[in-house]
């Protein structure tokens, strides 16, 4: 009989592990025999601790699972899929996951996320055997078809970057993942690295073999030690395998790949400044050109991608540029693994083809706020994205859509405010947040932040509001155009759009509002 | 230097020094085995990778992760992010200020507890979250904070 009781960070931060062992305990005492398998998260996140049974048609699930609840799911007879108050039925029926489209999640939760076997018996390594028997060029020219934008936040089209490396002709290239996640609301990258590592250590070795890197760092934020963990012991087994090292699965090829530890700096997710922390030194961002695609880590030409940008990539090499770029609507091709998060009833990961609204998100998905008050806003993309009023919820996952009226897609995480959120306190932390995290290159962004925080405070206090106000959108004009990088540049975005759309958080009336924010 | 200091920053430089961008991986290794990097490693450091002192110094203190003196014996780090926020981290952590008497990256007169701000841990659907000696949190509530913390000064 085997029970999957997940080993996913967020299952274990509501005590999966001390399910795990009373579900051990309770089968000893009864003298069942149960096998229980750590498996990666389905996703979920609201039923975590998710524990799951094995049955001939399929697995059901319950949650959550507290320890408390599990001598009465035994004698409740869970282990023969017995009804019991905790139970959700059979879990891949369940609406929240059968509406979903994974490709990139295909394997996460299914079984052991560190077995190799695991991974070959469900699709794993035919997009690495099927790019192995092609020019690297044929590699490349699959990912510019299939559409394939990155999803760290730029989302600039991955293809051609991946070009610009195979192009540049060099002695070493490199292949970086951008691992460092420090969007509030976001985890899809932990997920897979916990959940699913080896699809992440195969989307790298494509990207190595088809362009002539042989070497791949993963830049992995200080946060996360359950996934450096689970990264380092699937690398370890993909080199016993002979998915890593001299000779990639008997091919001849090389690639490396090594885990590398942020040290707690957001501003290390942005490339440049990524890079140079690799390097050993203080995060600082670099001035663009050259591009890491021709000159990168250690000067040389690198492809760096996203956690989830590079996990994309296997299903592409196995069914195909068009499988995927069928998917999707616009120039947003394919699935993204969309993250509800906060204030939200049925909080998760749901991966859907672009295209979904955030209405549907949020209520069919979602199923409303946690706290059963009314949605306020939405915070889409990350602490840089805009806040997103209610008016706006029938808006798709796309990224022009998003960018049409102010706000981004990002990494796909959606952090939701109910009522009771102050609009102006978060367009404070906005500014707070940009403060504490700058590499202080530009003065924009180091001291207008600051600043910014100073004159929110005024505003908030009302002392000389108006004048406040008018200073607060000259400051955030002149970070806006005089930043380096995005988090100069697109802090202002939270805090104009919260002062746009939720003006009387501010004490300010709604009716004088200016048009222009 | 003390000797267990000495030890663990002259293995950490054995260990590193001839690693490509390997600054990071040794004051990760230090501070894996001291909770902080030592003020008095830093011209060990300096030496050992060709860097001068204020080089290092700077990267030490450029990243948040790196503490400068020795933590309590347990880390609190709570997560004051927006996902966490919109489920009451604020009131979590003023909770926790209270209760501890303490401030953010203040650690307990006994010596017990460092409180630490952390800006997402990746558990934003189970918020508010916090980390305790590397360990997640999630849906902490407030009742839950104080008994945690409570369990935390008695060990
Ligand atoms: C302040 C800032 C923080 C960023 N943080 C991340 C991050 O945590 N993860 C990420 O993949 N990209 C992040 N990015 C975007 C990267 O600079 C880069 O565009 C991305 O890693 C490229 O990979 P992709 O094309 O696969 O998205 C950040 C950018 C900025 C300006
Ligand atoms: S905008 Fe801020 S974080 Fe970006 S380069 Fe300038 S100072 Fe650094
Ligand atoms: S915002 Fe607190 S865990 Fe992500």
């Amino acid at each position: 009989m085997r029970v999957f009781v997940p080993c996913d960070s967020s299952a274990l931060s509501v005590g999966a592990d001390e399910v795990a062992e009373a579900i051990a305990e309770e089968a000893r005492k009864r003298g069942t025999p149960v096998e229980i398998v750590r498996n990666g998260s389905r996703g979920l996140l609201w039923l975590e601790p998710l524990v799951e049974v094995e049955t001939a048609k399929g697995r059901v699930g319950y949650g959550p699972v507290t320890v408390a609840d599990v001598p009465e799911l035994f004698a409740a007879g869970f282990l023969d899929a017995a009804d019991h108050r905790l139970g959700i039925g059979m879990v891949e029926s369940h609406p929240y996951f059968a509406g979903q489209e994974r490709l990139c999640f295909a394997r996460v939760g299914l079984g052991d996320p560190i077995s190799i076997e695991h991974y070959q018996a469900n699709g794993g390594l035919r997009g690495l055997r099927n790019a192995l028997a092609m020019a690297g060029a044929d590699v490349v020219k699959a990912i510019t078809d299939s559409g394939l934008r990155g999803r760290g936040g730029a989302a600039f089209p991955t293809g051609i970057k991946w070009n610009t490396v195979l192009q540049t002709a060099a002695d070493q290239k490199y292949v970086v993942c951008n691992a460092d996640e420090g969007d509030s609301g976001t985890f899809s990258d932990r997920m897979i690295m916990e959940g699913d590592p080896h699809v992440l250590i195969e989307g790298m070795a494509i990207a190595g073999i088809a362009t002539g890197a042989t070497k791949g760092y993963i830049y992995l934020r200080s946060e996360y030690p359950d996934a450096e963990r689970a990264l380092n012991a699937a690398i370890l087994r993909a080199e016993a395998h002979g998915v890593l090292g001299a000779n990639v699965l008997g091919s001849g090829r090389r690639f490396d790949l090594e885990v590398r530890r942020g040290a707690g700096a957001y501003i290390c997710g942005e490339e440049t400044s990524l890079l140079e922390s690799l390097e050993g030194k203080r995060g600082m961002v670099r001035f663009k050109p050259p591009v890491p695609a021709s000159s990168g880590l250690f000067g040389k030409p690198t492809v760096l991608n996203n956690v989830i940008t590079f996990a994309s990539v296997p299903i592409i090499l196995d069914r195909g540029a068009t499988f995927y770029r069928d998917y999707g609507m616009g120039r947003s091709r394919g699935t993204l693994p969309i993250q509800l998060t906060g204030n939200i009833k049925r909080g998760g990961l749901v991966e859907k083809a672009f295209g979904i609204t955030l209405r549907e998100l949020l209520y069919d998905y979602g199923g409303g706020s946690a706290s059963g008050r009314p949605i306020k806003a939405v915070q889409v993309g990350g602490p840089l994205g805009a806040y997103v009023p209610e008016s706006q919820f029938d808006l798709p996952f796309d990224y022009e859509a998003f960018a049409g009226v102010g706000a981004m897609v990002g990494h796909g995480g959606i952090v939701v405010f109910d009522d009771t959120a102050d609009m102006a306190k978060l367009a404070r932390y906005a500014m707070e947040f940009c403060a504490i995290e700058s590499c202080g290159k530009c003065t924009p962004c180091r001291i207008g932040s600051t600043r910014g925080v100073e004159v929110i405070d005024r505003i908030i206090d009302g002392r000389d509001r108006g004048a406040q106000v008018a200073l607060l959108r000259e400051l955030c004009d002149t970070m806006l155009h005089g930043s380096l990088c995005a988090l100069g540049g697109m802090t202002p975005y939270p805090v104009l759009s919260a002062l746009k759309y939720f003006p009387e958080d501010f004490g300010l009336p709604r009716e004088t509002l200016p048009a222009a924010a | 230097m003390p000797d267990d200091v000495n030890v663990a920053v002259e293995a950490a430089i054995d260990r590193h020094r001839s690693v490509a961008g390997g600054l990071l991986p040794l004051l990760h290794d230090i501070q894996d085995r001291l909770g902080y990097v030592p003020q008095s490693a830093i011209p060990d450091i300096a030496r050992a990778l060709n860097l001068s002192r204020a080089e290092v110094h700077g990267v030490v203190s450029f990243y948040h992760h790196f503490r400068q003196s020795p933590p309590g014996r347990h880390v609190l780090q709570v997560c004051r992010a927006e996902a966490c926020q919109s489920m009451g981290a604020e009131s979590l952590l003023n909770a926790l200020r209270t209760q501890l008497g303490i401030d953010l990256h203040g650690t307990t007169a006994d010596g017990a507890v460092t409180l630490e701000p952390v800006y997402c841990l990746g558990n934003c659907a189970c918020a508010p979250s916090v980390m305790i000696d590397g360990r997640v949190r999630g849906r902490v509530s407030a009742n839950a904070a104080a008994a945690l913390v409570s369990e935390l000064q008695g060990a």
